[in-house]
């Protein structure tokens, strides 16, 4: 090796090592306090709310995120003796029961909550704070039914009626959690008895079971930007509202029978460093301010009273009215046996 | 002594690869270990530069143990049988590689790579890639590196044995001539009798990790210690005679051997000990192979009386022999060695 | 006696320092946390049983069927490549070079969705199809990276005895090159029996794999015992892969001799040319997707619009991002220079550990190095999310809980870099011939001389190669990435992954055209590294 390949090598490790991030965040602004929010995969806040925050209350959240609702439930489990967290938002209704019984939470009264998310109280000892609730619900291109002149399907009876053969994707309830919600609600509506006769007429009429949200979505669903081949998806409530052609219509609608409702909670974890400050972050998540934008970024709908949607949910993605939502035991004690009947029942 | 090898074994596991040998060499001269192939005397030279840990004995220059040396403070220069140049320098980066461990100065490098240089017949050669050298050429420039830091003991580990025959005895000459000419002291490892003999003062011949013989080339050539040491030197027939007078009896017939005291003798004959003459022992041509200065035959003489009746034995080249005719041998001291 | 015994126990106080970095690396950052995770597992009761279920044996049969189909594929295909970088003198060959590595960094879920547009039924043909797409580079690089520097000579000398073109390929240069072949194909194994995104994208509800069951297991299900019983399954599977690699290797690697690349590549002649149209066509499929993505981030449903690449300045519709498209790239990058950087250190010293051990005379040393050689090698084949969830109940008994440090993902995958930094610097050492190195000591060299002097400019070509490649890995690592990064600071393809898992066509467009933009980042920064490895004849 020549001096000047040399001289070169050493110039880019140089730079390589400029650039390099160990060290980098040390000297973290003595400031503002960090209270660390476990969250899941779908937080989007905007920056200047939290920044307003912050300046309000001299505390920076550091949100990490932990997966799904599901995983963040297991991992704040697996945790909680020496949580990773001082808060967790995101552990919905169908997780919640396993957090309580584990005794992830401790006990907080926010003096938010009489604002409108007692409605969705679900534990008597306080723990869980309702922060949002999302629909999952079935999605329909309505262009597609207008072009073929087929009546749009309302119910999920509709869905196993031949009229709709080969039309629905769905998502494993093993690995997606509106695939998890949609299995929840056949089995709300159907009962523990019923559930699995109507999916083995889902899938005589042709079902397509994917893996997770984007597949369905994005590329079998013929209502989004994929274009793909099937008008009807399982989706959420909001999902038509991203759906909005240049003409300002909506392309989707979501089937308001066909919901599952799934809220979505927070609270100060068993065991946190910082529990005082905890305490004010899970206040600020029920707060008028981060309640309003919940909506546009997460695309979910506010749990607290009197908080407005954004122009145009009244039409594209109103809020089901009559969702359907199990008792959590009820989730707790049924969901592993139900994933495994619905996986021997898809793969026979 | 300059090195003086004691009861040095090699050990590798149960199996003793070199077991108690003593050497010594003298300053400026030239020994050659010269022992068929397994027979250690790889596994000695690399004792003696350090790449080995000996297992008992001393290894010691001028009477100083260099057991605690490690082999880059030795001052042994080493030239392996393919040479093991470095592929990432040219025939100058070699060459003035042990030159850079010794921090000679960089003009004083510069004129010794071209004195080695000319040294070896490769003048010009300074700025050739390792790849572009033959055999012979990468062989030199091997000698020429190992050269270069002075060493105070050459090692040659079959250093022509990769090459083939005629530049092999070309390059024999030429090393010879080199090592002599520089006094350099020298241990080459061998396993080709010829190679020894033209290179090396002294040989000393090893088997089965152990020394069988060593002296002065004539005394090892002529006077082979035993059958095995006298087989490995190119003995092909024993023969038992009465010597009288430097005169040894045979039933091949009288063969003057100066150099044996009266009594029984045991001769040992390398295939040029018998010649086809006008008149000598009679026999008769089994094969025949010819050979670059001479025809070589078996012949079966009947007067042998003994298990083996074939003989080998050379004619001129000229001779039309073939299988089946008569011949007439009759020995040649040059071939006869006295064994024992 | 006792002279040759001090010295070697100071090559032994020697060769212990060389091992405290690569070993205390591997212990608390897999090892321990690992065993944390499966003891749990154990705890609870209910191993045995999962083990003796044949769901787990099912799996396990399928997982090493398709992780072998595509470990063949990757090989055959990848060969065709490999000769055209190593022996071809073509006019666009280092672009090839370059090109081959994108398929490595793009995210598993970008290539999952492109190849189920392709097979939108999903199914094992396309699993094994694009668990090849990804691990076809790891096979043409290194085994190209041998065949460079082969002699040619025996290959032609076999011809000379008369052996047709392709029996001398398959006699001489195939057995040369097997060391090369044997080490692609091991770590082509193991990421192909660890693939996750991709079985699961395109296995529908229907293909399950250990790694995706045992993700199911941990994160979904919590079934610790469950997920315990098959990790311990998949160990054994990826054990037994690697010492069967192991042999192989050993029987192989011999001191080859080696020659500089600019006297062995030339122009292709006869029949050679449907060798370099084959390996040609296999880089034409490779790109096939990347085209598609590209043709993705530049069409709306109103033609063509760079409303995506506009984009990549914002946060994406509705903030999805934290930071903008250009900050996750610049993210991307300097956390695959911390990892790099680390990764070379430790698995340059794990390197040098090995093939000290392979050469020193102790019995007991050689299978010291035999065993730590294969443990190296474990991060790459035990599950992203067992690693992930061990370091949930383990890390936190650190100082500075390293669990919510932004330093760990640079570890992580870090973790991931390492065994593929020793196989590919690890046999390019191991064949620099010990005499070579004897021979310097002779000419005066002391041992750390002779390794500046020999070991270092023989192998500083593979070691720069090894860096490019880890950094690739890197910028695309997904999977401890994704558990760990923050969402204040996402690299490129977390903020691909989030983008894509939103509705809205945008979103779609910016995840699209992010894409891009690892892909051009990727391109560069090989580009930079291949030349800084490559450049003037005289070199390894």
């Amino acid at each position: 090796m020549g001096v000047k390949r040399l001289a070169t090598a050493l110039g880019a490790i140089g730079v390589l090592l400029a650039g390099c991030s160990l060290g980098d965040e040390q000297g973290a602004p003595k400031g503002p306090a960090v209270v660390t929010l476990a969250t899941h995969d779908s937080w989007a806040v905007p920056q200047d709310v939290l920044d307003a925050f912050e300046r309000q209350s001299g505390i920076r959240i550091q949100p990490i995120k932990q997966g799904d609702a599901g995983a963040l439930t297991n991992k704040l489990v697996l945790t909680k003796a020496s949580p990773v967290a001082d808060a967790a938002y995101g552990v919905d209704s169908t997780f919640a029961s396993r957090a309580l019984a584990e005794g992830v939470f401790a006990t907080y009264t926010s003096p938010e909550t009489d604002r409108g998310p007692q409605r969705y109280a679900i534990d008597p000892e306080h723990r869980l704070s309702a922060v949002d609730v999302g629909d999952v619900c079935v999605n329909v291109d309505t262009g597609y039914f207008a072009s073929k002149n087929l009546p749009v399907p309302s119910t999920l009876d509709d869905l196993a009626d031949p009229k709709y053969r080969d039309l629905l994707v769905l998502e494993n309830p093993a690995t997606s959690s509106p695939g998890l919600a949609f299995l929840l609600s056949t089995v709300s509506k159907y009962g523990e008895t019923g559930w699995q006769d109507y999916w083995k007429r889902l899938k005589a009429n042709g079902m397509k079971p994917v893996s997770g949200w984007e597949e369905a979505y994005t590329q079998d669903f013929s209502g989004s930007s994929g274009k793909g081949p099937r008008p009807i998806v399982v989706s959420y409530a909001s999902s038509p509202a991203a759906e909005v052609g240049n003409d300002g219509k909506p392309r989707t609608k979501a089937l308001l029978d066909t919901c599952y409702r799934q809220v979505e909670y927070a609270g100060v974890l068993t065991n946190a460093k910082q529990p005082e400050k905890a305490q004010k972050v899970v206040d600020f998540l029920l707060s008028q301010q981060f309640q309003a934008t919940v909506a546009a970024n997460m695309y979910v709908y506010p749990a607290r009273q009197g908080v407005d949607l954004p122009a145009g949910w009244a039409e594209t993605a109103p809020l089901p009215s009559k969702p359907a939502s199990l008792p959590g035991d009820q989730v707790q004690a049924g969901r592993e046996r139900w994933i495994g009947q619905w996986r021997s029942l898809i793969e026979s | 002594m300059a090195l003086s090898v004691e009861g040095v074994s090699v050990r590798y596991g149960s199996f003793e690869a070199v077991r108690e040998v003593d050497l010594d060499i003298a300053d400026g001269e030239v020994l050659a270990l010269l022992g068929p192939s397994g027979s250690g005397k790889s596994t000695l030279l690399r004792a003696i530069a350090g790449l080995e840990p000996v297992t008992g004995g001393s290894v010691r220059w001028d009477g100083d143990d260099l057991a605690r040396v490690p082999v880059h403070r030795r001052e042994f220069g080493l030239v392996f049988q393919d040479g093991q140049l470095f592929p990432h320098r040219d025939v100058r980066g070699n060459i003035a590689f042990g030159l850079r461990m010794h921090r000679v100065p960089k003009d004083e490098q510069a004129r010794r790579v071209g004195a080695l240089l000319d040294l070896v017949g490769l003048t010009g050669y300074a700025g050739r890639r390792i790849t572009e050298l033959s055999g012979g050429e990468a062989q030199r420039v091997a000698l020429a590196r190992a050269l270069a830091p002075k060493p105070r003991l050459l090692l040659l580990d079959e250093p022509l044995s990769s090459l083939d025959a005629s530049l092999r005895e070309q390059l024999a000459v030429d090393l010879a001539e080199l090592l002599r000419g520089a006094k350099i002291t020298t241990l080459v490892v061998t396993h080709d009798q010829e190679e020894a003999f033209t290179l090396a003062d002294r040989v000393a011949v090893l088997e089965r990790g152990e020394v069988r013989q060593a002296g002065a080339v004539p005394s090892v050539w002529r006077g082979p210690a035993d059958d095995t040491v006298a087989a490995f030197l190119g003995v092909t027939t024993f023969l038992d005679a009465q010597a009288a007078d430097g005169v040894a009896r045979s039933a091949l017939g009288p063969v003057d051997v100066p150099e044996a005291r009266d009594g029984a003798v045991r001769l040992g004959l390398r295939p040029t000990a018998l010649r086809v003459a006008p008149d000598g022992v009679a026999g008769e041509v089994v094969s025949r192979v010819h050979r670059r200065e001479h025809l070589r035959l078996v012949v079966r003489v009947p007067a042998l009386q003994s298990t083996v009746d074939t003989v080998d034995a050379v004619a001129p080249v000229s001779a039309d022999l073939r299988a089946g005719d008569p011949v007439h041998l009759v020995l040649d001291p040059d071939g006869v060695a006295i064994v024992g | 006696m006792a002279l040759a015994h001090r010295v070697l126990t100071r090559r032994g106080t020697g060769l212990a320092l060389l091992a405290v970095l690569p070993i205390g690396f591997l212990a608390v950052l897999f090892a321990w946390p690992v065993a944390a995770i499966v003891g749990r597992g154990f705890s609870g009761g209910g191993v045995a049983t999962a083990l003796a279920g044949g769901e787990t044996w099912r799996l396990a049969a399928f997982t090493v069927a398709q992780a072998a189909a595509s470990t063949l594929l990757a090989v055959l295909a990848g060969l065709p490549v490999a000769f055209l970088l190593a022996r071809v003198r073509l006019p666009g060959v280092a672009l090839v070079r370059t090109l081959v590595l994108i398929p490595f960094v793009l995210p598993t879920v970008v290539v999952g969705l492109a190849f189920r547009a392709l097979w939108p039924d999903g199914g094992v043909v396309p699993i094994v199809l694009a668990n090849a797409f990804f691990n076809v580079a790891v096979v043409a690089r290194t085994v190209a990276g041998l065949w460079t520097h082969l002699d040619s000579r025996a290959e032609a000398a076999a011809r000379a005895l008369g052996a047709s073109r392709s029996r001398a390929f398959r006699e001489v240069t195939l057995p040369a090159l097997a060391p090369a072949i044997g080490s692609a194909a091991a770590v082509v194994f193991l990421f192909c029996a660890t693939s996750f995104g991709v079985v699961l994208i395109l296995g529908g509800a229907r293909f399950r794999t250990l790694e995706t069951e045992i993700y199911l297991r941990t994160v979904d299900l919590l079934d610790l015992s469950g997920a315990a019983a098959l990790s311990l399954v998949q160990l054994a599977a990826v054990v037994a892969a690697l010492v069967a690699g192991a042999v192989a290797r050993r029987r192989r690697e011999t001191a080859l001799r080696l020659r500089a690349r600019a006297e062995t590549a030339r122009r292709p002649e006869g029949r050679e040319w449907w060798v370099v149209a084959a390996g040609l066509g296999v880089v034409a499929l490779t790109l096939t997707p990347i085209v598609a993505l590209l043709v993705k981030s530049v069409s709306t449903p109103d033609g063509w619009s760079l409303d995506g690449y506009r984009a990549l300045s914002g946060h994406g519709s509705s903030g999805t991002l934290a930071v903008s498209g250009w900050d996750a790239a610049i993210r991307s990058l300097r956390t695959a220079t911390d990892a790099t950087l680390l990764a070379m250190v430790i698995g340059v010293l794990a390197s040098v550990l090995l093939v000290s051990l392979r050469r020193s005379p102790g019995r007991l040393a050689r299978g010291a190095g035999e065993v730590m050689d294969a443990a190296l090698m474990l991060p790459l084949g035990v599950s992203a999310v067992t690693v992930g969830f061990g370091y949930l109940v383990t890390l936190d008994a650190l100082p500075g809980d390293l669990r919510t440090s932004p330093l760990l993902v640079p570890l992580a995958q870090a973790l991931v870099i390492i065994p593929l930094v020793i196989r590919m610097v690890l046999p390019v050492l191991r064949s620099v011939d010990e005499r070579l190195r004897q021979a310097a000591s002779t000419l005066g060299a002391s041992p750390a001389r002779v390794w500046r002097e020999i070991d270092v400019p023989l192998t500083v070509r593979a070691v720069v190669a090894a860096a490019g490649f880890g950094y690739v890995v890197a910028l695309g690592e997904f999977g401890a990435t994704s558990f760990l990064a923050r969402p204040t600071s996402p690299t490129l393809p977390v903020a691909i992954s989030s983008l894509i898992s939103r509705p809205g066509e945008l979103n779609n467009q910016l995840a699209y055209a992010a894409c891009a933009l690892l892909m051009l980042v990727t391109v560069a920064v090989v580009a930079a590294i291949d030349r800084l490895g490559t450049g003037t004849v005289g070199e390894f």
